[in-house]
């Protein structure tokens, strides 16, 4: 479904991606991980094709269709869609115009916003004094309306309290799995590629392969249950000596 | 007439230059129209004059409107009162000679000698709109005047009085346009407005003039206690040269003024506009916001706020986007007293519309365009209260036909 050659990124004149190669498949569900600082926000925004990351070399494919100089909105609409961990305030767009932009004149996914507890936010301008919760929210509602093939998650638990974890997680869950408001032609699971820290989104979704990332390329790759223990226990300290490192 | 000034000293301000804006000669114009052409029913009007008329939010048909006022060049053409109690609409001259009373408010609140436009308005002996509320009337739906500029190359002078009386409240729309083989007049008109105690007007003045069109608009509120002003003003459309800083004196306790200016300066547009709040009386409170966009004009936002009485509040907010290189925006917010009791601030933003905004739109799958205007959209209304729902309308009306992601 996605595939990542030699992908070189610079972000605020400074290279951030040194060669990343990846793949996800199909129906499949990638964790990375990595410590901050390793370039995994950036790689998902280099996807999305976000302005600031300029790519200097590498291809990024989409269903064998070459998408590395696309715009955003091609992007999208191919069935691109993204969680961002910090999206920016739009003042003077109310979410409920952007929600219903996104789901192009499917009114259904409004009717639900009461489901995210965002009911009361479709009036009020995006982004604008949410909490860290109220985000996640938010754009889990937007991308439910945009029916994506693929999702990138940036960090979907982070900021989030202990009770609004679970309405997170179910979210996540019904947009991997079951977008109640897809279409019927299509079928079968929503492929995402999803970073996280704590892992404690693993708790909601099954994840099929994880690849950990450090300075900029993909060290090394495997069952995100073993990686996530061997982070765990050891760090990413363990990762410059490992053995692994060449995959 | 009425003034306490001498004549002559009038007649010498006739060559006394705008404060601001280039100077502007009214002796290449021509006069324009004393008598127009009498509208009995704006709903049968011709195509083009209904065209502009519907383009500065006045409704032909009248409907959900309590009366209409119409002046073409310099006559009254159409005036209509649907609901007669507690509102008076005339124009200004019938009015004078109607109500003796009304000499103590005709050119008192202005200064004819103020500059080369009042002089001429005030020489010329204009006629305009006067709308009176008597004490005590809500008035519910808008009472609604225009000014069409129909004369080419000729020179449209008004003079217009708004009194909201005791405890009365009114919402009035005006609309200014030029027909469209008449872009090369100016516009001079010259509003006195009072708001007294206890009373409230919401003011929304919509231009749209060609792109060579010269306008001066003076305009000076005097509001009692506990009154309440909102001065709401659009201009989306090109302009040759628009010059205007209308000025509010809170001379009444707890009186609250606000001004919303929301300005669009294309391409050969030279826009100076803004305006100043003076708080002479305690507890008073005034906002003044502007919002602007420079496709390649220039646009100076000024505003003014003088704090001469203990208690006051007043804040200032200038923003504008700069959509492409070229032409000038300058944003000039002033803030001034000399009492310690008071709270006076203000914040001026200019810059690029922000890429990460439209990028993250456009990860919804929404077009780079779309994006565009969406943000702008956002950007012009965002914040501002007071803002009537058509006139929201309006301006998402305009930002379509504007085109902004090309």
């Amino acid at each position: 479904m996605l595939e990542i050659k030699n992908l070189h990124v610079e972000a605020g004149e400074r290279e951030i991606l040194k060669g990343v190669n990846l793949k996800v498949e199909e129906g499949e569900t990638c964790i990375l991980f990595g410590p901050n600082g390793s370039g995994k926000s950036t790689l998902l925004a280099a996807i999305m094709g976000y302005g600031y990351c300029k790519i200097t070399d590498g291809q990024i494919l989409f269903r064998d269709v070459d998408i590395t100089n696309m715009s955003v909105d091609q992007r999208a609409k191919l069935g691109i869609g993204m969680m961002m961990q910090r999206p920016p305030n739009v003042v003077g767009v109310k979410l409920g115009t952007l929600v219903q932009a996104a789901a192009q004149g499917d009114t259904c996914v409004l009717d639900k916003s009461d489901e995210f507890r965002m009911g009361n936010f479709l009036q009020r301008d995006v982004n604008v004094g949410f909490s860290g919760g109220e985000i996640k929210r938010s754009e889990l509602l937007q991308l439910t309306a945009q029916k994506p093939s693929f999702v990138l998650l940036d960090e979907p638990e982070s900021g989030v309290d202990l009770e609004s974890i679970d309405l997170i997680g179910e979210k996540v869950h019904d947009l991997l799995y079951t977008n109640k408001c897809k279409t019927p032609e299509r079928e079968g699971r929503v492929s995402s590629l999803v970073i996280t820290h704590t892992g404690q989104i693993l708790d909601y979704i099954g994840a099929d392969k994880a690849y950990v990332m450090g300075d900029g390329i993909i060290r090394c790759s495997g069952r995100p249950m073993d990686i996530l223990k061997d982070i765990r226990e050891r760090g990413y300290g363990e990762c410059d000596s490992c053995k692994l490192i060449k995959m | 007439m009425q003034t306490n000034k001498d004549v002559n000293e009038i007649k010498k301000a006739l060559g006394k230059k705008g404060a601001y804006g280039p100077d502007i000669e009214m002796e290449k114009y021509k006069e324009g129209t004393y008598t127009p052409e009498q509208i009995k029913d704006l709903s049968k009007t011709s195509e083009d004059v209904k065209d502009r008329l519907i383009d500065v939010g006045i409704i032909a048909s009248e409907a959900d409107r309590s009366g209409t006022i119409v002046f073409i060049d310099n006559g009254m053409s159409h005036c209509s009162n649907k609901i007669q109690e507690g509102v008076e609409i005339l124009s200004t001259k019938k009015a004078l000679a109607k109500y003796d009373w009304l000499k103590e408010y005709n050119w008192k609140a202005m200064d004819p000698a103020k500059d080369k436009y009042t002089a001429k308005s005030y020489l010329e002996d204009s006629d305009g709109y006067f709308v009176w509320v008597k004490a005590g009337y809500h008035i519910k739906n808008p009472v609604q005047t225009c000014m069409l500029l129909n004369k080419d190359k000729s020179i449209q002078n008004l003079h217009n009085i708004i009194i909201v009386d005791e405890g009365a409240s009114l919402e009035i729309i005006t609309g200014c346009t030029t027909s469209k083989h008449a872009d090369e007049s100016l516009h001079v008109g010259v509003s006195e407005i009072y708001i007294k105690d206890d009373a409230s007007l919401s003011f929304s003045m919509i231009h749209n003039w060609g792109k060579d069109t010269a306008v001066r608009p003076r305009t000076v509120a005097i509001l009692g206690k506990n009154s309440k002003y909102v001065n709401n003003y659009v201009l989306l459309n090109p302009v040759g040269t628009l010059q205007s800083f209308p000025v509010a004196y809170l001379n009444g306790e707890g009186g609250t003024c606000r001004y919303n200016t929301i300005c669009l300066a294309h391409k050969g547009s030279d826009i100076d506009t803004g305006g100043s709040i003076v708080l002479n009386a305690p507890n008073t409170s005034a906002e003044i916001m502007s919002r602007s966009i420079t496709r390649g004009g220039r646009m100076v936002t000024r505003g003014r706020l003088v704090g001469n009485a203990p208690g006051v509040k007043a804040h200032l907010e200038c923003r504008s986007i700069v959509l492409e290189d070229g032409g000038v925006t300058l944003a000039i917010p002033e803030l001034e007293t000399s009492v310690a009791d008071v709270e006076m601030t203000h914040e001026a933003a200019v810059g690029k519309i922000a890429r990460d905004q439209i990028e993250y739109l456009m990860s919804r799958g929404i077009s780079e365009d779309d994006a565009v205007s969406m943000i702008v959209r956002g950007f012009l209304v965002g914040g501002i209260k007071g803002l009537p729902d058509n006139l929201r309308k309006e301006i998402d009306d305009a930002v379509e036909k504007a085109n902004f992601g090309n």
